[in-house]
C-alpha cells in the first residue's frame, strides 16, 4: 500500500544528495536511516519537542512533518554541519555553560538557536524563549540554555582572541574548598573550565566541563535509537488497546507467510526462560509478553520483525488476535472496594505491600496539641517525557546475547533479559548507549527483552526504537497519590505529632511500588523533628500504566502533603512560615522518625537560613505589588526536602575499576550511568583527585557489562554518593599501590608524562617507563578494584532502624503571580538552597538543582497523564522555556563523614521542595489551598471561586 | 498501491481531485501527527508545488491570504491593525518550526476546537475559497467549519484562499490565548475582538469571536449588538451582564466547562479592552 518512490536531490550541510524514497517520508527518516545523520533526534514524529529542528532553506522546522518531496532542491543544515572544523561559538558557549546534559534535546536547541542567532547575534531572554519555545528540554530546567544562546557570542573567535577567551575560561570560577555550613553563590553565567586546565588534586570542587560533553554538541553522541549494524530487523511491538483484557492468538505462521518481508512472530510461547521480571526480585511478576491475559493498556503481547520497510508498511489490523475484554479498576479507591478482583491472585486485595514507621504516641500527642492541622492531598500519574523514547538494537556476538540500549540499570538489564531469555548472566552483555533522560524509567527493563527474544531466535540483529505513544503508554509513572495527614504542634510551634497515610496507585505491576511503599513513611515527616509520629504507605494495584521510579520515590507526592500543612499550622500559630521550619529543622545529634541518630551533616537548617534574607526581600516584595487592587496577585511560599540516598535499609554496592594503562593514561571504569546527571565526569573528578593525577590525564570506560564492574543503578540519589565513594577508594588504593611500588611517601606527586608514570617527592624524581613494565590481561600496569556499600541497618516492624547512611537537605523558596480572574500562574523567581555536602562540580550541581525545579514546576502546575488520553506530547505538557523563571541556587556544604570528599546526593532532592513552594505560594496569593494536582488554571480558579462562595 | 501526486498548478489539482479520493498535504503539521507510525493507505494529494496559492494580495475590494500562506509569512506581512489579531495569533500557533511550516488553510481545514487561526479569521468576516473542476464558491468562515473536524468542503475541492473584506478590516484588534504553559500550547480557550471606535470614543462596530468554548469557535453576534454605541469605558460592564449562549464549553484534559465559560467572559473583556483602548497594552499574556 505503500506510494511510489521518487528520486529527490537536495543539498546537506553543503553537499549534494540525491535519494530514492517515498516523497511522503518524513525528512527525519530520511536524515537519519538513508543519510545516517542521526544527530537529527526523533522525540514525537509530531512537532510536539523541536528534537528533529533543522534549518530549511534558512528556516527552522521540525523534519518530522517535512514531506522529503518539499525539499527537492532545498538546502538543509543539521547539527552535523554547524561546526566547521571548530565547534561554533554557540556549540562552544553550550559546552561551556552546561547547557547540554543528557544531550538528546541539544542538536535541536542548537540548530533552532542557530537561526535565531544568524538573524539576531545578541539576543534578549525574551528573544531566545520566542526563539526555543518550541524545543523541549527534560534536563536542564532551560536556564543555562537561555544563557548559552545570549552569550554565545562571546566565544566568537572574531570578536575575541584565542588568549583572552582561554583567560576568560580561567578567571571564572576558582576552585574553592567547602567549609563547613558556609553557602557559596555561583556566578551562574560563570562558564565550565577545560579540564586541561586543572592541575593534580585540584579536580573536585571545580566546575570541568563535561567530560563527555563535546560529542552532544556536535551531534555525534550515540543514543539507543543511532546505531544498527547491516542485516538488522525491525522489530514492532503489539500491544493491548484495553485495560484488562484476555486474548488468543489465530494464525501466526499464515500471518508471516501473507505478508512478505516479515520475518517472524513471537509470544509468551517462545520465551525460553522464566516470563516474569521485576527490579525487585521477591516482587517480579510481569511478563515480557503478556500470556493470555494483559492487565494494562499498553501491555506488550507480541512481537513482529522483519524487514525495516516491511515493518513500517504493516498493517496491524490484520495481525490474528482475538480479545476479550474484563473488567477494569483505575483508581486504588476501586481497586479496594469491596468485591473488587484481585489483579493478580497472590494479592489478594490489590494491596502489592505496605511501608509502615512510627514513633512514640502520635495519637496522644495530637491530642495534646495546643494546634493541629490536617488534610488531603490527590497527585497524578506523572510521565517522565523524557525526549528519547526507549531505543535499541541486539545481536549475538558468538553464544553472547549484545544489547546496545539507553538505560540507567546495565547489571539489573542484564540479569532480568537473562533470566527471561534462560541465559546465564553472563551471555547477556549489556552496552549502554548514551541515554537522552531516564528519571527513573529507564531503571526497568523496557525493550531489551524483546530484542532480545528475536535477536536470539533469529540469530540477526533487531532493532527497536518506540513510538512516543510506545514509550508513553507502556513504560513506568509516577505513582498517583491519594494522602492524608494531621500534624500537631504545641504553642511554641514546636511539632509534636504527625499522623500520615497515603495510598500510591502502582498499577498493573509491582515495578518500584514496594521501594515507594517504604520510602514514603521514612520521609513524610520532612526534615523536622517529630517525635510522635506514624506514616503508612501502601501500593495498590489497578489496572493503570505500572507506576514505578520516577526521581523521588513518592517522596515528592508526601511533601506536598506535609509542606503545605506546615503552612497551615504556622498561619494557625500565627508565626512566620520560615522560622517554623527553622525552629524544628534537624540538627546534628538530633534522632529522625526510624530512630535513627544523626550524628552530623544535617545541612537543613543551614539551607533554609540561607533563604532568611531571600525571604524577607520576598515578602516586602509581594506587599508593595500586592498594594495595588490589580487582578494579579504575588505569593511566596517555601518547602523543605530531605532525601535518603541509596537503598532503604537494602544492599547497594558500587564497584570501580581503575587502573593506569600501558599507554600513560589513568583509565576509569565508570559503570554509573550518566543519564545526564554528570556521573561521567563527577566519578572521574573524586577518582583523579584520590589517584592525585590531573583530570586530564583520565580516559572513561563506560558501563559495559562486559569489561566494567557494576556500580549499581542510576538511582536514588546514589551514584555520587556510592559510587563516588567507591571511586574515591580506588583511587587511593591505586596510589597506594603506585607509592609503594616506587617506595616513596604519602606526599609524593604523581603525573604521566609522555607513556610514563613520574613520580617526585622532594628533590627525588622516580619516572616509570609504562610500556616497559609488563601489563595484565586488561593492558593495565598499575590497577585498583573497590567496592563500597552504605552502611544502613533493617528496618524493624515499626520502621526502626538505619535506612539510610548519608542524606541530603534542601530548601526552595517561589514567588509567583496568579491572575485572579484566570486562574494562571507565573513563576516569578525561584531561590533553591541546596545542601549537597560537597559540591564536587559547582555547575552540574546547579545544572541538577535547574532541572529538578522545572520537572517540579510540571508536577505543580501542569503534568497529568490520562492513560489513554494524553500518550503525546501536546496533550501532556512539560515546562517549555517560557515556564521556567530565572532560579538562584545557593550551594550549602555541610560535609556528610560518610560521603567521598563529604558529599551528599542531591538528584532527587532538588525537585522534592518544588511543588509545595509553588502551592504554598498560590495560597499566599489567593488564600486557597488547591488539593488535587496539578494545580492548573481550571482548578486554581475552582479553589477561588470555593472559597468565594 | 495508493497513489502520491504533486500538481504543479490548480487546474492539474482540480483534475486528480476530480478523479480520485485524495487525502492532501501542505504543510505537513497536522498530517504528520495524525497519521503517527500508521503506514499511509490514502492517496497523497501534494499541494505543495502550487504556488500561487501561497503569499497575500489585494484586489480593488479584499485582502487575498493565499491557502499555503504560512504563519510566519502572516507574521512577516505588512497588514493593516485590523489584523493584529491574526498576527498575535499567528505567533501562538505551536511553535516557530510549526509556523514556518503550517499553513492558514490548514488551520481551517483540520478544523480543530482549538484551532488558533479561526477566531481572528471571524471578526475579520473572512470567506474561505473553494475551488474544484466545476467552479469556484466563497463560504463564510463561520459556515465553512460546521463542528469538531468537520467542513464543508467536498472531496473534489480545495481551499485557494482566505478573503477578508477590506470593509471589514477596520479598527484595530486583539487577541488572547489562555494556556497552561507558556509556549507549544493547545488553547484551553482563546478570543480575538476587532473594535472600531467612533470619533466620539463610542464603539461603532466590535466583531468578538471565541474559540476551544465549543465544537467550532463562534462569533458573539449578541454581544457584538449589545455594544454598538457604547462608550469604550463601559465594555466591561456589557461583556459581565452577557450570558454568551454562542458558547457550549465542555470538560476535558484542559480544563471544565464551568471554567471555560467563565474564562471566556474574562479574555473577551481582555481583548476588548486591548482592541479598544487607546495605547492598550499589547502583550499578550501566557
Amino acid at each position: 500500500m505503500s506510494l511510489d518512490k521518487a528520486t529527490v536531490s537536495f543539498e546537506v550541510n553543503g553537499a549534494p544528495v540525491s535519494f530514492t524514497v517515498s516523497p511522503v517520508a518524513r525528512l527525519s527518516t530520511v536524515l537519519r536511516d538513508e543519510l545516517r545523520l542521526t544527530g537529527t533526534k526523533v522525540g514525537c514524529d509530531a512537532g510536539d519537542c523541536g528534537a528533529c529542528s533543522v534549518i530549511v532553506d534558512g528556516e527552522v522546522v521540525c523534519a518530522c512533518l517535512v514531506p522529503t518531496a518539499s525539499i527537492a532542491g532545498a538546502s538543509i543544515r543539521t547539527v552535523e554541519g554547524l561546526a566547521n572544523g571548530r565547534m561554533s561559538p554557540l556549540q562552544e558557549s553550550f559546552l561551556r555553560h552546561g547547557a547540554a546534559q543528557c544531550g538528546i534535546c541539544t542538536p535541536g536547541l542548537l540548530v533552532t538557536a542557530t537561526a535565531l542567532l544568524e538573524r539576531s547575534p545578541h539576543p534578549s531572554e525574551s528573544e531566545v524563549a520566542d526563539a526555543l519555545g518550541g524545543v523541549l528540554c527534560r534536563c536542564t530546567g532551560y536556564r543555562k540554555i537561555v544563557k548559552a544562546v545570549m552569550e554565545a557570542w562571546r566565544f566568537d573567535q572574531k570578536d575575541i582572541p584565542p588568549s583572552r577567551l582561554s583567560s576568560f575560561s580561567q578567571g571564572a570560577i576558582s576552585p574553592s574548598r567547602g567549609e563547613i555550613g558556609t553557602s557559596k553563590r555561583r556566578d551562574s553565567s560563570a562558564p565550565g573550565l577545560d579540564s586541561c586546565l586543572l592541575a593534580a588534586g585540584k579536580a573536585v570542587g571545580a566546575s570541568p566541563i563535561r567530560l563527555d560533553g563535546m560529542p552532544k554538541v556536535l551531534g555525534t553522541e550515540v543514543f539507543g535509537a543511532d546505531e544498527w549494524p547491516p542485516d538488522t530487523l525491525s522489530v514492532l511491538v503489539v500491544r493491548s488497546p484495553y485495560w484488562h483484557a484476555d486474548f488468543s492468538f489465530g494464525d501466526l505462521a499464515a500471518f508471516v507467510a501473507e505478508n512478505p518481508g516479515i520475518a517472524a512472530v513471537f509470544t509468551a510461547k517462545d520465551i525460553p526462560g522464566r516470563n516474569c521480571f521485576g527490579v525487585i526480585p521477591p516482587f517480579a511478576d510481569q511478563p515480557a509478553l503478556a500470556e493470555g491475559r494483559a492487565r494494562f493498556r499498553g501491555e506488550a503481547v507480541a512481537l513482529i520483525a522483519g524487514e525495516r520497510e516491511a515493518i513500517a508498511d504493516l498493517d496491524l489490523n490484520s495481525f490474528p488476535i482475538t480479545w476479550k475484554e474484563l473488567p477494569h479498576v483505575l483508581t486504588p479507591a476501586e481497586a479496594r472496594a469491596a468485591g473488587a478482583r484481585p489483579i493478580h491472585q497472590s494479592r489478594p486485595d490489590n494491596v502489592l505491600t505496605a511501608g509502615f514507621v512510627e514513633s512514640g504516641e502520635p495519637e496522644r500527642a495530637l491530642a495534646d496539641a495546643a494546634v493541629t492541622v490536617s488534610g488531603t492531598i490527590e497527585t497524578a500519574y506523572v510521565e517522565h517525557a523524557y525526549i528519547e523514547p526507549e531505543a535499541g538494537h541486539a545481536f549475538m556476538d558468538g553464544d553472547t546475547l549484545v544489547i546496545k540500549a539507553c538505560t540507567q540499570a546495565p547489571y539489573m538489564d542484564r540479569d532480568d533479559t537473562a533470566a527471561v531469555l534462560g541465559l546465564a548472566p553472563e551471555k547477556v552483555r549489556i552496552v549502554p548507549t548514551a541515554t537522552g533522560g531516564g528519571f527513573g524509567s529507564k531503571l526497568d527493563v523496557s525493550l531489551q527483552p524483546l530484542i532480545g527474544l528475536v535477536a536470539l531466535k533469529t540469530g540477526r540483529p533487531a532493532a527497536l526504537a518506540y513510538t512516543r505513544s510506545d514509550s508513553m503508554s507502556s513504560t513506568t509513572k509516577r505513582h498517583p497519590a491519594s494522602m492524608w495527614a494531621t500534624i500537631g504542634a504545641d504553642r511554641e510551634g514546636r511539632v509534636t505529632g504527625m499522623i500520615f497515610e497515603g495510598d500510591f496507585n502502582t498499577g498493573a505491576y509491582a515495578s518500584w511500588g514496594p521501594t515507594v511503599a517504604n520510602r514514603v513513611p521514612v520521609h513524610a515527616s520532612g526534615p523536622y523533628r517529630t517525635p510522635n509520629y506514624r506514616a503508612t504507605g501502601r501500593a495498590i494495584h489497578t489496572n493503570g500504566p505500572v507506576s514505578g521510579a520516577f526521581r523521588g520515590f513518592g517522596v515528592p507526592q508526601a511533601t506536598i502533603m506535609q509542606e503545605t500543612l506546615y503552612d497551615a499550622l504556622a498561619e494557625k500559630l500565627r508565626m512566620d512560615r520560615l522560622e517554623l521550619r527553622i525552629q524544628n529543622a534537624l540538627r546534628d545529634g538530633d534522632r529522625t522518625t526510624c530512630g535513627q541518630l544523626l550524628e552530623s551533616g544535617v545541612g537543613i537548617g543551614a539551607c533554609l537560613e540561607a533563604l532568611r534574607p531571600h525571604w524577607r526581600r520576598a515578602l516586602a516584595d509581594a506587599e508593595s505589588f500586592n498594594a495595588g487592587n490589580g487582578n494579579t496577585r504575588r505569593g511566596v511560599g517555601v518547602a523543605s526536602c530531605w532525601y535518603g540516598c541509596g537503598n532503604t535499609s537494602l544492599p547497594n554496592p558500587s564497584t570501580i575499576k581503575l587502573g593506569i594503562s600501558a599507554a600513560g593514561e589513568l583509565v576509569l571504569h565508570q559503570g554509573a550511568v550518566d543519564i545526564g546527571q554528570g556521573s561521567n565526569t563527577v566519578i572521574a573528578q573524586i577518582a583523579a583527585d584520590a589517584v592525585g593525577l590531573p583530570l586530564d590525564a583520565l580516559r572513561l570506560v563506560g558501563g559495559d557489562t562486559g569489561i566494567t564492574p557494576d556500580a549499581g543503578k542510576t538511582s536514588a540519589s546514589r551514584q555520587t554518593y556510592v559510587t563516588g565513594k567507591a571511586a574515591e577508594k580506588a583511587g587511593r588504593a591505586l596510589r597506594e599501590a603506585i607509592l609503594r611500588f616506587a617506595n616513596v611517601s604519602a606526599h609524593a606527586e604523581l603525573s604521566l608524562e609522555q607513556g610514563a608514570l613520574v613520580i617526585r617527592e622532594g628533590e627525588a624524581v622516580r619516572r616509570i617507563d609504562l610500556s616497559a613494565v609488563e601489563a595484565d590481561a586488561e593492558g593495565f600496569v598499575f590497577r585498583s578494584e573497590e567496592t563500597y556499600d552504605p552502611p544502613t541497618q533493617a528496618l524493624d516492624e515499626k520502621g526502626q532502624g538505619k535506612p539510610y547512611a548519608v542524606y541530603g537537605y534542601g530548601a526552595q523558596l517561589v514567588e509567583l503571580d496568579v491572575d485572579l480572574r484566570l486562574g494562571t500562574v507565573k513563576l516569578v523567581k525561584i531561590t533553591a538552597a541546596h545542601d549537597v555536602g560537597r559540591a564536587i562540580n559547582p555547575m552540574l550541581a546547579e545544572g541538577q538543582i535547574e532541572g529538578g525545579i522545572a520537572q517540579g514546576i510540571g508536577l505543580a502546575l501542569m503534568e497529568e497523564y490520562v492513560p489513554g488520553r494524553t500518550e503525546n506530547l501536546h496533550d501532556y505538557l512539560i515546562p517549555t522555556m517560557g515556564d521556567v523563571p530565572p532560579i538562584e541556587t545557593i550551594l550549602i556544604e555541610v560535609p556528610d563523614p560518610e560521603g567521598p570528599f563529604g558529599a551528599k546526593g542531591l538528584g532527587e532532592h532538588v525537585l522534592i521542595p518544588t511543588a509545595p513552594a509553588i502551592l504554598n505560594a498560590i495560597r499566599d496569593a489567593t488564600g486557597v489551598l488547591v488539593t488535587k494536582l496539578p494545580a492548573t488554571p481550571s482548578r486554581i480558579r475552582a479553589a477561588i471561586r470555593e472559597a468565594a462562595r | 498501491m495508493a497513489r502520491y501526486a504533486k500538481p504543479s498548478s490548480v487546474e492539474e489539482a482540480l483534475h486528480l481531485l476530480k478523479q480520485d479520493s485524495w487525502r492532501i498535504l501542505a504543510g505537513g503539521t497536522d498530517f504528520y501527527p495524525s497519521l503517527g507510525s500508521r503506514p499511509l493507505h490514502e492517496n497523497i494529494l501534494d499541494i505543495n508545488g502550487l504556488a500561487e496559492l501561497r503569499g497575500t494580495s489585494e484586489t480593488g475590494t479584499h485582502f487575498v491570504i493565499g491557502a499555503r500562506t504560512s504563519w510566519t509569512e502572516v507574521i512577516r506581512h505588512p497588514l493593516p491593525p485590523a489584523f493584529d489579531a491574526f498576527k498575535l495569533a499567528a505567533r501562538e500557533v505551536g511553535s516557530i518550526q510549526i509556523q514556518n511550516a503550517g499553513t492558514v488553510a490548514g488551520n481551517l481545514c483540520n478544523a480543530s476546537p482549538a484551532a488558533d487561526g479561526v477566531p481572528p479569521l471571524l471578526v475579520l468576516d473572512a470567506e474561505v475559497e473553494l475551488r474544484s473542476a466545476e467552479g469556484a464558491r466563497l463560504v463564510p468562515l463561520g459556515k465553512f467549519i460546521l463542528g469538531n473536524r468537520r467542513t464543508v468542503r467536498r472531496p473534489d475541492e480545495i481551499v485557494t484562499a482566505m478573503h477578508v473584506p477590506k470593509r471589514s478590516a477596520s479598527g484595530r484588534s486583539a487577541f488572547f490565548k489562555l494556556g497552561a504553559r507558556r509556549y507549544l500550547v493547545i488553547s484551553i480557550a482563546m478570543a480575538a475582538a476587532r473594535v472600531d471606535l467612533n470619533g466620539d470614543g463610542k464603539i461603532k462596530q466590535a466583531a468578538i469571536a471565541v474559540g476551544a468554548c465549543s465544537a467550532a469557535a463562534q462569533r458573539l453576534s449578541g454581544l457584538e449588538r449589545m455594544l454598538e454605541g457604547l462608550p469604550a469605558s463601559s465594555l466591561a460592564d456589557a461583556v459581565g451582564r452577557y450570558e454568551f449562549a454562542e458558547l457550549s464549553p465542555i470538560d476535558d484534559v484542559r480544563g471544565t466547562a464551568e471554567y471555560r465559560r467563565e474564562a471566556a467572559g474574562e479574555i473577551v473583556r481582555r481583548v476588548l479592552a486591548m482592541a479598544a483602548e487607546e495605547g492598550a497594552s499589547r502583550e499578550i499574556a501566557a
